[in-house]
């Protein structure tokens, strides 16, 4: 029945390619162009952020570049000494806003991916524990992620953030802490399912180590959750980085993200020089607007219940 | 009840209009994987006080058949042709409006699931008044009373309780009886019920079957009796209609068909009931799967399964009269070899 | 039902004591209030009274057993900024959230139902597609740049709404409220509209769900066969269906739309909890913190019991597991 249908579905597709999973995969993703767009939008802004020194005008730290006589400048001036353009306007220290976005989403990204990858380590291996063993492990691991969820995510690291205080890496610390249980959640209830399947008992009966079942035999099948949930969560990360360094307990300003770039704009915003505050938040916005279209493709994608 | 008896309704049927006629009814469904044609070329009619048993395996468009008659066809799906005459009125081309104000009201349908089939939020009194009420200007005292009247006709014992219920405090053969005294409240002209006893106890099966032959009888009600279960139907129908991959393909009398079925479908369906006469023998299934209605072999649709298929099954073979008051749509029916002339018996090498 | 509620209630002040702990070790533990609070140039002398006022030199779990001593008899200590009862501080600026919140929810059903049911009813209409791409962006939109933005452009550049603040109230109740004069609905208007943001999208995605769901139910198409009007089969049958998720949903978010009001309320300096709990984790204003979780727990316990009363009162088959 399946295999009639892909073919009368996709009559082209009859080539000696063989349709593996991954391919599916990707025809399936691309069925929506809108997701598509979301990868590519996405692709270039990792683009520009990893090579935001060799793109940028200038490098808006280094202070000799500055010139505070260039400050709050409204998009599209020239700089006083006539090198170079402000295609986003100056803050108030004179420094271009092009490349402070450049230099900001490279903070941003780096805040918001490297806590989901350890949000999603450290919560995957929980989840799994949780699943594996059962149990009393099981029931403590899961309280926690119970209490975990049940309390809102920018209160816990509003607080976390309050015992730390600022920094990157207690940024990332406090996003680790309040995300980890999503993954957790996940990994668990897709475990439960996959652990009673056949090939878990016959990994088993081989007598393998423990761990190698669980990390090459278990992990393997609730990969496609896992990486859904993953993606939203570098999104949800990188708005709540943002949000805490808004709210000035975030980055420090030494190495200023999307967020605190966009709060340093705040009280110019009521005069009417709108663009430091604009232009970031856009750049915000477009980076969390891709990652979600992308992930909510894969999260039809990857959705048995959908399939039909 | 006896054969002239029989032939002499089926006359009279066709020539004072009968409650409902259909006619090479198609309804397909336009899916991304291609059209799927569930209906395709349906006819049959109910007479008056009638009771047709429409039979088949899941997904031969029994169902569908009988959605496409209350209009409740939904996208992707469509009736793309044929009529469907209810006293005349051709509801294959009636707009929704005129439509809803048939259904529930001349023609109502019980659903296959009781336990689905209630609105689990909604409690009985709601549900009924609202039907009531959907069709007849009256007061909604008035139309309680109706409500708890007709529960009580199908049995509910102390209806005026139960109308303060709501659904899941009821079992499930008494869900159904509700959903019947629902369909039952405009006393209908037509009653589509598709599998009504299916998900119920046999013992509950057997009362309900009684008491609907009965309001059938009483009120003149025209009855379409969908199911897959060839015992209820012979204890129940009057005709029979037996479909196959979105066709009808045979129909007649249910004591004849029964009895001596024309078509190799049928015969395979009547060999798969266990029965008490035929304990100890095997049981014959019929080989093969239901095909795909998205890609049917060319010609008779049955052919791929069929014991007795030749070459000219590869054409498509016609709805046509085998016998007096029998149609087949078959090249080599298992005809009796007294058989009248008929297309197709010649080449019959092997008479059942 | 009794037996139920009280079971409820043991749970949730078990929940309470959990709580209590970790945010008193977790609060006390780190950071340290001496520094903020006495001036660097005072004397020895002065910082030892300063610290034995504040109760700062017993051990820790002396100081977590008068806490919850105090606590238990509804003081939570004092502030060391403001030098009032926390708990009372608290208090003051409660309703200004209720309100923002409240309002916030109001805002959320009144958009987000219509367009779920709409998209939900018509899933491949341009319109529908629309308002599904928009809810996306309402999920991806950081509220605090939305409420900037607002601020600029209904305040900056057209002037309709004041930009921050919150406008004169009313004493209803013993409480002061500002969504009773025409100018405190100006200022309630955008900071309830931001963070109603996220909430309308989440309104709007289960509405839609809920209603494509249902409408594939066999008492839907039974409710339809009956001959009832399309309207009478999507307000009465389905739609009582689909409220019962989302008003589940709903009532448990009003937690953390109060925790959420303060991004909105550091934003448009909205005189309520959130914003006092911002300036006082800057100052390490310790008993304030500390007071302001125990509170924001309490409610969350709160919430979830009224939440599942209501939807016992909702639906029927939960009523009858109860009783």
């Amino acid at each position: 029945m399946s295999a009639s249908t892909a073919e009368t579905a996709v009559p082209p597709a009859k080539a000696p390619k063989v349709e593996t999973p991954f391919r599916r995969f990707v025809s399936e993703f691309c069925e929506s162009k809108l997701a598509l767009v979301g990868l590519i939008v996405f692709a270039i802004i990792v683009f520009i952020a990893v090579f935001a020194p060799f793109l940028s005008p200038q490098n808006p730290y280094d202070l000799a570049q500055l010139d505070i006589m260039d400050g709050r400048l409204e998009p599209g001036t020239r700089d006083g000494a006539d090198t170079m353009t402000y295609w986003l306007g100056t803050d108030d220290q004179g420094r271009d806003m092009l490349s402070g976005i450049m230099y900001g989403l490279r903070i941003s990204l780096m805040v918001g991916a490297g806590s989901a990858i350890i949000a999603c380590a450290v919560g995957a291996s929980l989840g799994l524990l949780a699943a594996y063993a059962g149990g009393r492990t099981d029931t403590v691991i899961m309280r926690l992620v119970d209490l975990q969820l049940s309390f809102p995510t920018i209160l816990a690291a509003l607080m976390i953030l309050a015992f730390l205080g600022k920094g990157i890496f207690n940024v990332v610390i406090a996003l680790v802490i309040v995300e980890w249980a999503y993954y957790a959640r996940t990994v668990r209830g897709t475990a439960l399912v996959e652990r009673r399947r056949e090939y878990i008992e016959a990994a088993q009966c081989l007598a393998l180590p423990t761990r190698r079942v669980i990390f090459r035999h278990l992990l393997p099948n609730c990969l496609p959750p896992l990486i859904v949930v993953a993606t939203m969560q570098i999104a949800r990360a990188i708005a709540l980085e943002a949000t805490l360094s808004f709210l000035g307990l975030g980055v420090p300003i030494t190495e200023p993200s999307l967020g605190l770039l966009i709060s340093n704009g705040y009280e110019y915003m009521l005069s009417g020089k709108y663009w430091i505050s604009f232009y970031p938040g856009i750049a915000l916005l477009v980076t969390i607007v891709s990652i979600n279209l992308v992930g909510d493709q894969m999260r039809d994608v990857l959705n048995p219940r959908l399939k039909k | 009840m006896s054969q002239t008896q029989m032939q002499t309704t089926s006359m009279a049927a066709t020539a004072a209009a009968p409650t409902l006629e259909v006619r090479d009814l198609q309804t397909h469904f336009f899916t991304r994987a291609g059209v799927v044609k569930a209906v395709d070329g349906v006819s049959f009619t109910v007479g008056r006080g009638k009771v047709l048993g429409l039979v088949g395996e899941s997904g031969s468009g029994k169902t569908v058949t009988g959605f496409s008659i209350l209009g409740l066809v939904d996208a992707p799906g469509r009736i793309v042709g044929g009529d469907i005459l209810f006293h005349g009125q051709n509801l294959a081309k009636l707009k929704e409006e005129e439509m809803r104000q048939l259904r529930g009201n001349r023609i109502a349908m019980i659903f296959q699931d009781p336990m689905m089939t209630l609105n689990p939020v909604l409690r009985v009194d709601t549900q009924m008044i609202e039907t009531v009420l959907a069709h007849t200007k009256v007061s909604k005292e008035e139309a309680r009373q109706r409500a708890r009247d007709t529960l009580g006709m199908v049995g509910i014992p102390s209806p005026d309780e139960r109308l303060k219920s709501y659904p899941h405090q009821f079992s499930g053969g008494m869900r159904q009886r509700v959903a019947i005294a629902i369909a039952l409240l405009h006393r209908p002209e037509l009653i589509v019920a598709d599998e009504p006893t299916t998900a119920l106890d046999v013992t509950i099966q057997a009362q309900i079957l009684a008491e609907v032959q009965k309001l059938c009888a009483e009120t003149g009600t025209a009855m379409i009796w969908i199911t897959h279960d060839l015992s209820v139907v012979a204890g129940l129908a009057d005709d029979i209609a037996v479909m196959y991959a979105g066709r009808v393909v045979e129909r007649g009398a249910v004591s004849e068909v029964l009895d001596q079925p024309l078509h190799p479908y049928t015969h395979g369906l009547i060999g798969s009931v266990p029965s008490r006469n035929k304990r100890g023998e095997k049981l014959r299934q019929i080989p093969g799967m239901t095909p795909s209605l998205l890609s049917l072999p060319p010609g008779c649709a049955f052919r791929t399964r069929c014991p007795r298929a030749q070459e000219d099954c590869a054409r498509d073979p016609a709805l046509s009269e085998l016998m007096p008051g029998r149609l087949a749509r078959c090249f080599h029916p298992h005809l009796a070899a007294q058989g009248s002339a008929v297309r197709g018996a010649a080449a019959e090498g092997n008479p059942a | 039902m009794a037996v139920y509620l009280l079971r409820r209630l043991l749970q949730s002040a078990l929940v309470m004591l959990a709580m209590s702990v970790i945010v008193f070790i977790g609060v006390y533990a780190i950071g340290d209030p001496v520094e903020i609070l006495i001036s660097p140039d005072a004397d020895q002398m002065e910082r030892e009274r300063a610290i034995k006022a504040l109760g700062l030199d017993l051990p820790l779990w002396m100081q977590y057993l008068s806490f919850l001593g105090n606590a238990l008899r509804g003081d939570l200590g004092r502030s060391f900024v403001f030098n009032e009862p926390a708990l009372q501080l608290i208090l003051q600026r409660m309703p200004a959230t209720l309100e923002l919140a409240f309002g916030a929810m109001f805002i959320a059903l009144l958009i987000g139902l219509p367009l779920g049911l709409y998209a939900g009813l018509k899933p491949n209409s341009t319109g529908s597609k629309l308002v599904m791409a928009g809810s996306i962006l309402g999920f991806s939109l950081p509220t605090f740049w939305v409420g900037l933005m607002l601020i600029m452009v209904f305040a900056v550049q057209l002037g309709w709404l004041p930009s921050t603040g919150r406008g004169p109230t009313v004493e209803v109740l013993g409480l002061r409220w500002s969504f009773l004069t025409w100018d405190g609905l100006r200022h309630l208007a955008m900071p309830a509209l931001n963070l109603a943001l996220f909430k309308i999208s989440l309104v709007i995605r289960l509405t839609r769900a809920g209603v494509r769901e249902t409408m594939l139910m066999d008492y839907v198409k039974f409710a339809r066969a009956k001959g009832l009007s399309p309207a009478r089969v999507t307000y009465v049958h389905v739609f009582k269906n689909i409220l019962i998720p989302v008003v589940t949903v709903v009532g448990l978010e009003l937690g953390s739309t109060i925790a959420f009001s303060v991004v909105t309320e550091s934003v448009f300096a909205w005189p309520g909890m959130g914003k006092l709990i911002i300036d006082s984790i800057n100052v390490l204003d310790r008993p304030v913190i500390v007071a302001y979780l125990m509170i924001i727990v309490l409610m969350f316990i709160t919430i979830n019991l009224l939440v599942d009363l209501a939807y016992s009162a909702l639906d029927p088959r939960v009523r009858l597991e109860n009783k």
